[in-house]
Order: C-alpha cells, then sequence, then structure tokens
C-alpha cells in the first residue's frame, strides 16, 4: 500500500462520531489521520487533493456484504466509499473451517482494497445440526458467527449463544421462523395475496426475534440482529433496548426505500430475504434508523441474470448494493430532512461498533479508511455503471445522487475516479 | 406504472391478468364473444381471423381441459396449434423458461397460450417479448400458479351476464379455497371491475388470503351468512393435497362446513345461479344435487369458453 503524505483542501469534512461537519483541511500520514485542521508539525504532502465542493467522510463500514467474486465485488466496495465490510458465512463454501477464512483474509490483504472482517459459520456447514469451532475460526479472523439465512433450531441455538458466550464472541442472527416462513417468497399482505405469490408473515419475524432476545439474555451473548424488516421487529429490539439489553440491529438499505409495492408485476429484482415489507413497515423502518436503533448495510448479494430471469418466486433473492449504500444513505437523509453527519453514522461508526473494529472515524490517530465523494453529482444506475459482477437491482435505470471521487484505505488511493 | 398487457395505444395486446384492464376493454371481449356463440352452432365451426397465424399451447403444467378448449378456440379462428408439453420436454432437460420461449420465436410462433405453476411467468414472457422488441408476438396467460386465470373470469362474467343481464345489482358468492385460487382472484377482479354490487369471498381463514378485503370483497367465515340473497355462487374446486393437511382438518368436515348442498342454496336468491371452474369434487364443495341441478350452468360455462377464448385471441392478434 503507498502510504504517501495526503493533504485534502478545501473539503466539508464530516465526522459523523463526533459530529463534525465543518469546511476543514485533511492530513493524512502514516496511513493515519494525522491532522485536521492545521498540519502536525514537520508535515510535508506528498500529493494536495483539491476537494472544493466534495465531502470528505470515514469511509464506509458494511455489515453485510456477500462477495461472490471478491476481486470485482471489493472493487466495488471501495468505488462506492465502503472500507471496511463483513462477509456473512453463507459463501460457498460456508465459512466453517479456519482454513478457508485465512484464505479470504490473506487474498483480501494481498488485493489491499477494502477490509474484509469474515462471519464465521455458527454450525458446521450451517446445516444446524453442530456447532463449528468458533474458537478456531476467531483465531483465523472470523468477528463474530451467525447462521446467515439457514435455520437452526432453538435448543442448538441456545447452545450456540452459550458458547460463543463464553469466549465473548457476537452471535448475528437473521431472525425468522423457518416454519412460519415456509416456502413465502413475498410479504404476507396485499400485494401477495393479489399476485398470488407465497406470503412470509410477519410473526416469522417477531418470533424468530422474540426468540433470539429471549435466548440472548438468557446466556449473556452479544447478539446482533440482521436485516430486520418488521415495524413489529424493531419495536421488539427497542422494547429489550430500554428495558437494557446489550443488543443491536441493522437494516438493509433497500428495505429503507422500498417496500412490498415495489414488486409491482412480478419484478425479481424486488425480490428479498426478508421479504420487501408493507410501507408502513418501511416508515417504522425509517423511524428506527434515524433513533438510532438500527445501523443500516449494503446486504449486498449479487446474482447473475440467470438467477433473476426466472418467475418470481424461482428468481434468486437479493440486490447488489456496495455501489448504492452511500447514495440511498445520501438520498434517505434529503427525504427525512436529517442532518449529514447524522445519517452517515448509520453507516459509518455505528456499524463500526457493532463489528468491534477501529473504522469508520476521522479521529487522529485512526487508520486512514477515507471517502471523499460529491454529494450532487448525479449519475445512471445500469450494468455499465455498476463494478460490481451483480447487476441486479431495482434500482436499474434509476439516477442517484452522490458519486465517491476517492477512496482511501490505510492511507493509500484505492479508487479514483 | 407501465401496464404490461395494453400496447401504446391502450389496446389489449397481451392477455397476463383481468387486473389493470379497464372495464371498456373487458367489455369488448365479452360483446366479441357473443359474435362468436352462432359460429360454434354453424355447420361449417370456423371463422378465418387467424389464418396463417401459429398459436403455441405451451403448458408447463398439465391441464388437458383448459388446453383443449384453447385448441378448439384457435382453431376455430383458422389458426395452425402446435401443443407443447413443456411438462415433459425441455424443462425436464434443464431449459430455462425463456430459452424455451426463445426457440418457439424461431419457429415463427405468432401467439404464445401459456399455462405455467408459478405465478407471474406469463408476465416474465411478456416483458421478454418486449426487451427483444417482438411486439407482433401476443401472451395469453391460461393459468399462472394461483395468480390469475384471466380467460376463466372473463368467461364466468360472460356466463353471468347471459344469465343475470347486467352485473349493477349482483351480490355474487365466492366460495371456497380462495388462498390457491387463481380463478377466484381473476374473478374478484373482473366482478369489481364490472361494478357487482357485493362481491364476497367465503371460506375458513385458512383459505383466504390475508388482507383479500383490499381487493375489494367482503370476507364472511360462515357459509350460510355468506350465500344469503345471493344472485350468483361461484364454487372453487379444493385440490386434494389441501384436504387432509394443516389447512383443513378432512373432506368431511369440509363439506359440511362448506359444501353446497340443496339445503345451502336454498338461502340465496331462488333465481340464483350456481358456477364451478371444474374439475368438480362431488360430496366436497359441492353436492351432487346441485351440480345436477336446475340452477347450475357449469356446463353452460365450457360452451361459453370457447367463444370467450376466441374473443380473447382475435382481439390480442389484431393489435
Amino acid at each position: 500500500m503507498n502510504r504517501q503524505n495526503l493533504h485534502i483542501q478545501n473539503a466539508r469534512l464530516i465526522d459523523p462520531a463526533s459530529g463534525l461537519d465543518s469546511r476543514l483541511d485533511l492530513f493524512v500520514g502514516d496511513g493515519r489521520i494525522a491532522a485536521i485542521g492545521q498540519p502536525p508539525a514537520g508535515f510535508a504532502a506528498d500529493r494536495r487533493i483539491d476537494a472544493a465542493g466534495l465531502i470528505v467522510c470515514p469511509g464506509l463500514v458494511d455489515l453485510s456484504t456477500r462477495l461472490g467474486g471478491i476481486e470485482p465485488e471489493l472493487g466495488a466496495a471501495v468505488s462506492g466509499g465502503v472500507t471496511s465490510l463483513a462477509c456473512p458465512p453463507d459463501s460457498k463454501p460456508p465459512l466453517d473451517e479456519p482454513g478457508l477464512v485465512e484464505r479470504l483474509v490473506r487474498r483480501s490483504e494481498t488485493l489491499g482494497l477494502a477490509r474484509v472482517y469474515p462471519i464465521g459459520a455458527l454450525t458446521h456447514g450451517l446445516a444446524g445440526q453442530r456447532l463449528a469451532e468458533m474458537n478456531g475460526l476467531a483465531r483465523a479472523g472470523c468477528i463474530g458467527f451467525s447462521q446467515a439465512n439457514q435455520p437452526i433450531d432453538t435448543q442448538l441455538l441456545l447452545r450456540a449463544m452459550q458458547y460463543a458466550a463464553t469466549f465473548g464472541y457476537a452471535v448475528r442472527l437473521r431472525p425468522q421462523d423457518q416454519f412460519l416462513a415456509g416456502d413465502g417468497v413475498a410479504h404476507d399482505g396485499e400485494v401477495a395475496s393479489r399476485l398470488g405469490l407465497t406470503g412470509v408473515p410477519v410473526s416469522a419475524e417477531t418470533v424468530a426475534t422474540a426468540t433470539a432476545l429471549l435466548l440472548a439474555s438468557e446466556t449473556g451473548v452479544r447478539l446482533h440482529l440482521s436485516r430486520l424488516s418488521s415495524a413489529a421487529g424493531v419495536a421488539l429490539v427497542r422494547e429489550a433496548k430500554r428495558s437494557g439489553m446489550q443488543v443491536t440491529c441493522d437494516i438493509s438499505i433497500h428495505h429503507l426505500h422500498l417496500s412490498e409495492i415495489d414488486i409491482g408485476y412480478f419484478d425479481s429484482n424486488a425480490r428479498f430475504d426478508p421479504p420487501l415489507r408493507a410501507a408502513s413497515d418501511r416508515d417504522a423502518l425509517r423511524a428506527a434508523a434515524q433513533e438510532g436503533l438500527a445501523a443500516l448495510c449494503s446486504d449486498h448479494t449479487p446474482v447473475d441474470a440467470d438467477g433473476k430471469q426466472l418467475p418470481f418466486a424461482e428468481a434468486l433473492p437479493g440486490a447488489t448494493g456496495l455501489e448504492l449504500l452511500l447514495p440511498l444513505t445520501l438520498l434517505w437523509a434529503e427525504q427525512a430532512s436529517l442532518p449529514l453527519a447524522e445519517a452517515l453514522a448509520r453507516v459509518t461508526c455505528d456499524p463500526a461498533a457493532i463489528l468491534g473494529i477501529d473504522a469508520g472515524s476521522l479521529a487522529i490517530g485512526s487508520p486512514a479508511d477515507v471517502c471523499v465523494f460529491d454529494p450532487t453529482e448525479p449519475w445512471r444506475v445500469s450494468a455499465e455503471s455498476l463494478r460490481s459482477q451483480g447487476k441486479n437491482t431495482p434500482y436499474l435505470g434509476y439516477e442517484m445522487s452522490g458519486r465517491v471521487r476517492m477512496t482511501l484505505v490505510g492511507g493509500g488511493i484505492v479508487f479514483e475516479a | 406504472m407501465h401496464n404490461p398487457q395494453l400496447n401504446a395505444h391502450g389496446e389489449l395486446t397481451h392477455l397476463l391478468s383481468i387486473e389493470g384492464l379497464p372495464r371498456d376493454v373487458l367489455m369488448q371481449i365479452l360483446d366479441t364473444a357473443s359474435s362468436f356463440i352462432e359460429v360454434s352452432d354453424r355447420d361449417v365451426k370456423k371463422v378465418p381471423l387467424l389464418r396463417g397465424k401459429s398459436v403455441f399451447n405451451v403448458f408447463f403444467e398439465n391441464s388437458t381441459r383448459t388446453r383443449t378448449t384453447f385448441e378448439i378456440a384457435a382453431k376455430r379462428l383458422s389458426a395452425d396449434v402446435i401443443n407443447l408439453d413443456v411438462t415433459r420436454s425441455s424443462t425436464a432437460k434443464g431449459e430455462t423458461l425463456l430459452d424455451t420461449v426463445d426457440n418457439l420465436i424461431a419457429m415463427h410462433a405468432d401467439m404464445f397460450v401459456v399455462r405455467h405453476a408459478a405465478s407471474g411467468a406469463p408476465h416474465l414472457i411478456a416483458d421478454h417479448l418486449r426487451r427483444v422488441g417482438r411486439n407482433d408476438v401476443h401472451v395469453v396467460n391460461a393459468g399462472d400458479g394461483r395468480h390469475a386465470h384471466p380467460t376463466q373470469g372473463l368467461l364466468d362474467m360472460y356466463t353471468i351476464r347471459h344469465y343475470k343481464q347486467d352485473f349493477a345489482n349482483l351480490v355474487v358468492a365466492v366460495v371456497g379455497d380462495i388462498l390457491h385460487s387463481r380463478v377466484a382472484r381473476s374473478d374478484i377482479n373482473a366482478l369489481t371491475t364490472l361494478g357487482a354490487a357485493e362481491v364476497r369471498a367465503v371460506g375458513p381463514q385458512t383459505l383466504l388470503p390475508t388482507a383479500i378485503e383490499r381487493m375489494g370483497v367482503r370476507v364472511y367465515h360462515d357459509l350460510r351468512e355468506g350465500l344469503r340473497d345471493c344472485d350468483v355462487v361461484i364454487m372453487l374446486r379444493l385440490q386434494n393435497e389441501r384436504m387432509n393437511g394443516a389447512l383443513l382438518p378432512s373432506a368431511r368436515e369440509y363439506f359440511r362446513c362448506y359444501g353446497l348442498t340443496p339445503a345451502m342454496l336454498a338461502l340465496a336468491r331462488p333465481d340464483a345461479i350456481v358456477m364451478h371452474p371444474g374439475p368438480m369434487n362431488r360430496g366436497v364443495e359441492i353436492d351432487s344435487d346441485v351440480a345436477d341441478g336446475p340452477q347450475a350452468v357449469i356446463l353452460p360455462q365450457v360452451t361459453f369458453g370457447i367463444a370467450v377464448r376466441m374473443a380473447v385471441m382475435g382481439i390480442v392478434a389484431g393489435n
């Protein structure tokens, strides 16, 4: 990684962790944030970057990125301003062997693009039959454990939480009761009924959320709930936090903006797992994000055209998200009249705190993972404009505001446009 | 939102669903069907409307009856009809739905009549045709998953209009497994579009879709209440696999609670008609005394179905 001394001038500097939002220069040296405002003594810039009209903020931290092809997706990450990302274990093969995790970590370090934080499988093969070697996986680099979207019975879940709590590991769950979800493909509501699609009821999420909260409070494990989709789901988490429980959660950026209505006439790009829910759920998710109850994630899931050009129920769920995380966060900030520092916290310092990593902040001395973007530059979402191999998004053809101009990871310029 | 069934002039180019079609398009189909009724009574049961056109019946799900009525309808319009039972050929070899469609386009298909087990499959095909610029190829949905069976909905409307003339003052009860029924969805959409006074959905909670009332129906769980003073009773087939599972305890109990018997039918108006999309399960959803009784119009439905399918194919092919 090239570690030049950088002087970023004339930028609007936003550091959500400290609430800073003002016109200040940023100095990067030795891979870290060296100073803000005035250069440190003896600082000699190797390169001056004029960022007039641009915003400089910490690199985005994504709580859920499915990589598929590692190199193109990490390239997509940094072109979207994402500098740290957590990978769920449901890759092929699943992250249930320390060797696989080591290889992933080494591969991503060699590429020197975004930092990769693997989430290990909670159970062997994610099959929900026996516990994975959590200790070995943690030594290999896993920063938490998850069952991804795979079911697990409550007894094994209790054991997994007990075991994880023994070592202080975090457990991440996407709460969904497999029996209530059945073979559902869309929110069990008006649109699914009209289109004749099998529904996933909200109770699939609330029952599993309540179960996870009860077992987590019994075991004392650090619990993170991934991709909540319903008003009732976030209400349960709010309640638990109010009663003093240490629990965190996130919402996918797509669920923050879209609802079941966006399925339109069977648009398979609007097939998500969990499904897009009612507009009232979407509004409740926005409120939860606004109050800081939930962080935001891209839930980046590249799916090739063959996986989407199928009848809705047969199509693979998920959307490409790394390059839309920033623009959709900016869109939300604008629609909700939120200060940018507040909105950007949900994709920088908040997820960093959830992952327990040193990222998402411009504090002096922290790693210089930085995103420089033009908040107003428009661009059209298309197969050509997306760097990810996944071109699957309900936003194809839409115009977005907010274009990343430069991304630093550890002080090195990993993306420049 | 762009309506995938209509062309730039607002004319019907595919028939995918009743939902989203304006009243005058539905009336046009019913009126055109009326004019085709007499064709079937002639010695020479043919009109040259689709002469030289190739209609492909592409059935990804078995249905001899529906396929046969489409075949008869297309032949009476003088089309060349090719029947493909795709359940047994291409998809078994791993070909995707759109690969199959592309192959048939290459064989110069002018129209696809599609039956598929997945809701939305005909929409996917219509969307694909638009993307490859084949606006001259038409899709008629012959039943997709639980979503729609629009020609059945239209022939039901034809039947109702035949016996009741006008929709304005009608109370119509749709009874049974609405959750899994594409016929029910098409009937409900057609009846609300055509302005029926009241549409009722009658069945146990396990067989009614969530938020069904948002489709403009009134929900009844009690068959007696649901049938009271009805003008039209549409009974739905209860699939065998629903009878002894988690949705219903048994066929016997279903018949006891929701079976249409003469005593139950007596609660409806004396001139009420009884319809059924077939095939019937006698003694499960309908008593033989009703099915064969004077109020049943189940066989006329089948006859009207051919004229309605002729009308639909004739109209989409002309647009």
